[in-house]
C-alpha cells in the first residue's frame, strides 16, 4: 500500500467563531473566541462516531493530511490517523482542533485583541486545561456532537482527554490517555520553569509584547526548545542516535558546534523558534503545571474520578522519563479504586517520551486493538 | 460462545466458584478468555493483570479490562479486600515471591482462587522413579528452561497456608477433566483452592 493509498489526503482547516464569552478558570473571560480545526472522515448518521484529537504542547489541529500536493509535511498524526491507521478514518469522524492561546489560528497570544487592533501579548488570559476542554466542548455543540466515541491525547493532549471525562462524564465514551500523567511532578514544573525563564529573560522578550517592536525573542524560545527536547528523548535513544558523534571527526577545542547531538538539538531549537509563538509556549507550559484534577477532591484522585463514565485506555512507555510509567500507573491506580473500565500497557521502547508519536509496533497493535472496540461499539 | 464448555477445563473449574456480579481480580490472565467469559455469563467486573504485552493486546482485543504488570512486584496499588475474588491461575509454581503473593491476594480478594500442577501426580513420581525431571502435560517444560521454579504437592501448599493464617475453603483435585476423589495427591494433576482469611 502506498502512502497515498493510507492518507487522509488533501485537507483544509476550518473555523469556528464564538460571540458568547468563556468563563476561564483564571477568573477572566474571552469575549469572542475562534478555533481552528480540521476533520476528517464521515460523521455518521447518529452522530455516534466522532473521535476528538487533544494535542500536546507544540502540537495543533493538524493532526493529518497534507494541505497541498506539494505539501513537505504532513499533520503532526499523520501515522496514526488515516484509513487503515489505528485510528481509521472510513471508520471514525476525527476532529482535531487548535487550542486556546496557541499560535496556529485558534485566540492566543499573537492573535489581534478585539479592542485595541493589536496582538494580546502580555494581556492574553492563562488558560488552563479544564478552559480548554470547555472551548472544545462548545465546538462539539456546532458539530452537532453530542458524545465522542473516544477523546485521545499524548502528554498534555492526555490531560485534555482526562479532564473531558470529569468536566463531560456523559459525553465521552472511551478516553486514551497516552504517556500523559494526573498532575505534574515538581522535577516537571521545574524543566517547565526554565524553559519559561528562557524566553522571559530573553532581552526580546519585551514584557510578552514584543510584537509591536517588531522582534520575536528567538534566542529565548530556542532555548526553551532545545530542553524540551532533551528530556523528550532517552538516554539511550539520544546514544543510540548520536552517541558522541563529532561533526568533523576530531575536536576542534572550541565552543562551535562539535558533537552531533549539539547540531541537532541547535537545528530543532532554530526550527521551532521560527514557529512557534513565544507566549503560547509560556501559556501551555502553565496549562501543564496547572493541571491537578485531584486538588479540588483533597488531593484524592479517586475522588476526582468517581462521576467518570468513560473507559479507559492508559499507555506509558518504559523510557519516557518526562512522562514516567510511574506517573500512568498514578492514574491507573485511581481508576481501579474508582472502579472505572481501564486497560494498562506499558510499552517497550527506546523513545523516551516522544514514543507517543512513533510506530513501536505493540503500541500500534494496542491502539488498533482498543479502537476497534470502540468503533465496534458505536456501530462504524 | 456462553456454554461453560467453550473455556478450557481448568478455567471451567475456575468458573463455577466465581459467583454472579463479583468483582474480580485475574493474575496472569493471560489473553483473557477467562474474563471475557465471566463478563458475558456472570456479568463479573474486575481487572486482568499480565505481563506480556502480546497478551495485553490480546485481551484488549477480547474487550478485557487488563492491566499490564509484574506480580512479583506484589499488589500494593490495591486496598484491602477491594475484590471479592481473586484468581491465580498455575502461576503460583512459577512466582519467586510464592509466600508474598499468597499474602497478598488474601489480602486484596475476600477471597482467592488458587490453581497450580500437582507434583505428586503419579505420573510426575514415576518419572523421577526411572530417573528423570517429570515432563508432561501439565509441566510442559525441561528442568533448564522451565519457568516453574517453586514445585509442591497438596500438602505443602495447605502447610504454606497454615502457616500464614490462611483458611483452606474449599479443595478441587482434577485429572483432565475427570474430578479425583481418592488419593488425590497420587492421581490428581492440577489442584484448585478457594482460600481466605
Amino acid at each position: 500500500m502506498t502512502e497515498a493509498d493510507n492518507s487522509v489526503g488533501i485537507v483544509a482547516a476550518q473555523s469556528a467563531v464564538f460571540d458568547t464569552p468563556l468563563p476561564l478558570l483564571g477568573g477572566s473571560s474571552l469575549a469572542s473566541w475562534e478555533l481552528k480545526y480540521e476533520t476528517y472522515g464521515t460523521l455518521n448518521e447518529d452522530k455516534s462516531n466522532a473521535v476528538l484529537i487533544c494535542h500536546a504542547l507544540s502540537g495543533h489541529h493538524h493532526v493529518a493530511g497534507r494541505y497541498h500536493e506539494e505539501d513537505a509535511a504532513a499533520g503532526w498524526w499523520d501515522n496514526m490517523v488515516g484509513p487503515g491507521k489505528p485510528i481509521d478514518t472510513r471508520r471514525f469522524f476525527v476532529v482535531g482542533v487548535n487550542n486556546l492561546g496557541g499560535c496556529h489560528g485558534s485566540t492566543g497570544p499573537s492573535s489581534l485583541h478585539p479592542g485595541t487592533g493589536e496582538p494580546w501579548g502580555s494581556a492574553f488570559p492563562v488558560v488552563t486545561v479544564p478552559d480548554w476542554v470547555n472551548a472544545q466542548a462548545q465546538l462539539a455543540d456546532r458539530l452537532g456532537i453530542h458524545r465522542w466515541a473516544a477523546v485521545i491525547g499524548g502528554s498534555l493532549g492526555g490531560m485534555q482527554a482526562l479532564q473531558w471525562t470529569i468536566s463531560y462524564p456523559d459525553r465521552v465514551g472511551h478516553a486514551l490517555v497516552i504517556a500523559s500523567a494526573p498532575k505534574l511532578s515538581a522535577q516537571n514544573i521545574a524543566f517547565n520553569d526554565v524553559a519559561r525563564q528562557a524566553i522571559i529573560s530573553d532581552p526580546d522578550f519585551n514584557g510578552g509584547d514584543f510584537y509591536r517592536h517588531g522582534v520575536v525573542p528567538r534566542r529565548g524560545l530556542r532555548l526553551a526548545r532545545m530542553l524540551g527536547h532533551i528530556t523528550y528523548l532517552s538516554d539511550d535513544g539520544m546514544g543510540e542516535k548520536f552517541g558522541r558523534m563529532l561533526r568533523s571527526g576530531e575536536y576542534r577545542f572550541g565552543f562551535d558546534v562539535e558533537f552531533e547531538i549539539e547540531s541537532y538539538l541547535r537545528y530543532q531549537g532554530d526550527k521551532f523558534s521560527d514557529i512557534f509563538d513565544a507566549n503560547s509556549y509560556l501559556l501551555m507550559t502553565k496549562a501543564l503545571d496547572y493541571f491537578d484534577p485531584a486538588a479540588a477532591h483533597g488531593d484524592d484522585l479517586a475522588a476526582a474520578l468517581a462521576g467518570v463514565k468513560a473507559s479507559f485506555l492508559v499507555a506509558s512507555f518504559t523510557s519516557d522519563w518526562r512522562f514516567s510509567p510511574a506517573r500512568s500507573r498514578e492514574l491507573v491506580t485511581a481508576l481501579t479504586r474508582a472502579d472505572r473500565k481501564v486497560s494498562y500497557a506499558e510499552i517497550e521502547s527506546v523513545h523516551g517520551h516522544d514514543a507517543f508519536l512513533m510506530l513501536d509496533p505493540p503500541y500500534v497493535a494496542l491502539m488498533r486493538s482498543y479502537l476497534d472496540r470502540v468503533a465496534r461499539e458505536v456501530g462504524a | 460462545m456462553n456454554e461453560l464448555t467453550s473455556l478450557r477445563p481448568d478455567l471451567q473449574q475456575i468458573a463455577r466458584w466465581i459467583r454472579d456480579g463479583n468483582r474480580v481480580l485475574d493474575l496472569g490472565c493471560g489473553d483473557g478468555a477467562l474474563l471475557a467469559w465471566l463478563d458475558r455469563s456472570k456479568g463479573v467486573r474486575g481487572y486482568g493483570i499480565e505481563i506480556d504485552v502480546d497478551n495485553v493486546v490480546r485481551c484488549v482485543e477480547n474487550g478485557v479490562s487488563v492491566l499490564q504488570g509484574d506480580l512479583e512486584q506484589g499488589l500494593a496499588q490495591f486496598e484491602d479486600g477491594s475484590f471479592d475474588q481473586v484468581i491465580l491461575s498455575q502461576t503460583i509454581q512459577a512466582m519467586k515471591e510464592t509466600e508474598r503473593i499468597l499474602c497478598e491476594i488474601t489480602r486484596v480478594g475476600c477471597e482467592a482462587i488458587v490453581t497450580f500442577p500437582n507434583f505428586g501426580y503419579w505420573q510426575n513420581r514415576w518419572q523421577i522413579l526411572a530417573g528423570r525431571m517429570p515432563v508432561s502435560d501439565t509441566i510442559p517444560f525441561q528442568w533448564y528452561d522451565t519457568p516453574n521454579i517453586h514445585w509442591c504437592m497438596l500438602g505443602d501448599f495447605e502447610a504454606l497456608c497454615a502457616k500464614n493464617g490462611i483458611r483452606i475453603l474449599e479443595r478441587v483435585v482434577m485429572d483432565d477433566d475427570r474430578r479425583i476423589t481418592v488419593l488425590p495427591n497420587l492421581l490428581g494433576s492440577l489442584a484448585f483452592y478457594r482460600i481466605g482469611r
